[in-house]
């Protein structure tokens, strides 16, 4: 097998964990997201958990492949280079966030419910595939 | 499963796809990103992408598989709000350089300052929307 195919395995895997994880910690569920997001009525802090477990796992993992500092798969790895906190970050941020508030949905748990067949999910999907091309058209290095 | 534990396992298993991407391709785990490699905008990517896209996908298959039963997805989101959500979360997402996966889980584990910044932009947005939607009635 092909460098490629590996790496296309092991993104398979991770792509399945990964929606695994979704569907098991409730992020998954757009009405217990807005639960969490929803401070001021009955809150349900317990998705704070998902990013506690998965941030303090990923940063054991990341120490590994950063001490071994070469992928299994791959010739290096490819790290973000940008360091800079600009307004194109906060402000890409804070309308995601609003996004993210309205319908309960951002992008992994968006993608991962379109395979339940469900029509609100594809079309959250849909709209969001739209609004990447907007931004990646028309807005990419203007901002 | 457990009202605390189904989280802490799922976000577990969170953590551990991310570190496999790194261990295995070097590659960090942001949704967004990835969706945007798939869309055409970073070519020698688009085989890894589409894998894990595909793999995502087959994950609530997957939980379906192990537990009998579909994971609860609960929608009460008109349909246009639902394209105006989608509109925002994917212009914000590629304007932000990343989501809750790429900043949120990625970007922490790499104690990056840009993806704290993030997070915490998006986590007060979104609760500042909900808080509008209660307190507009639309709730």
């Amino acid at each position: 097998m092909t460098a490629t195919a590996f790496r296309m395995l092991a993104a398979l895997a991770a792509g399945l964990l990964f929606g695994l994880g979704l569907a098991i910690s409730g992020l998954l569920n757009p009405a217990k997201v807005k639960a969490f997001l929803d401070i001021a009525g009955a809150w349900d802090p317990s998705l704070i958990f998902v990013l506690g477990a998965g941030v303090v796992v990923a940063f054991i993992g990341y120490r590994l492949a950063f001490a071994i500092n070469k992928p299994l798969f791959d010739d290096k790895l490819h790290l973000p280079t940008s360091t800079r906190i600009d307004p194109s970050l906060i402000v890409g941020s804070a309308i995601f966030g609003v996004g993210w508030g309205l319908a309960g949905f951002c992008p992994g748990p968006a993608i991962a419910a379109v395979s339940l067949g469900l029509i609100p999910a594809l079309i959250v999907t849909l709209a969001m595939l739209i609004g990447m091309l907007a931004h990646d058209r028309f807005a990419a290095g203007k901002g | 499963m457990d009202v605390y534990l189904a989280p802490i396992v799922g976000g577990a298993l969170i953590g551990l796809s991310a570190s496999l991407l790194m261990l295995l391709n070097g590659r960090t785990a942001g949704i967004s990103g990835i969706v945007a490699g798939v869309l055409g905008q970073r070519g020698e990517r688009f085989g890894h992408d589409i894998a894990f896209v595909a793999g995502l996908l087959l994950g609530p298959l997957a939980y379906l598989m192990i537990f009998g039963s579909a994971p609860q997805v609960a929608v009460s989101a008109s349909w246009p709000l639902l394209i105006v959500a989608g509109l925002l979360v994917g212009f914000g997402t590629r304007m932000g350089s990343g989501c809750t996966s790429g900043h949120g889980i990625s970007g922490l584990a790499r104690l990056s300052p840009r993806s704290f910044v993030a997070v915490l932009t998006f986590l007060a947005t979104a609760i500042l929307t909900v808080l509008a939607m209660r307190l507009g009635g639309w709730l």
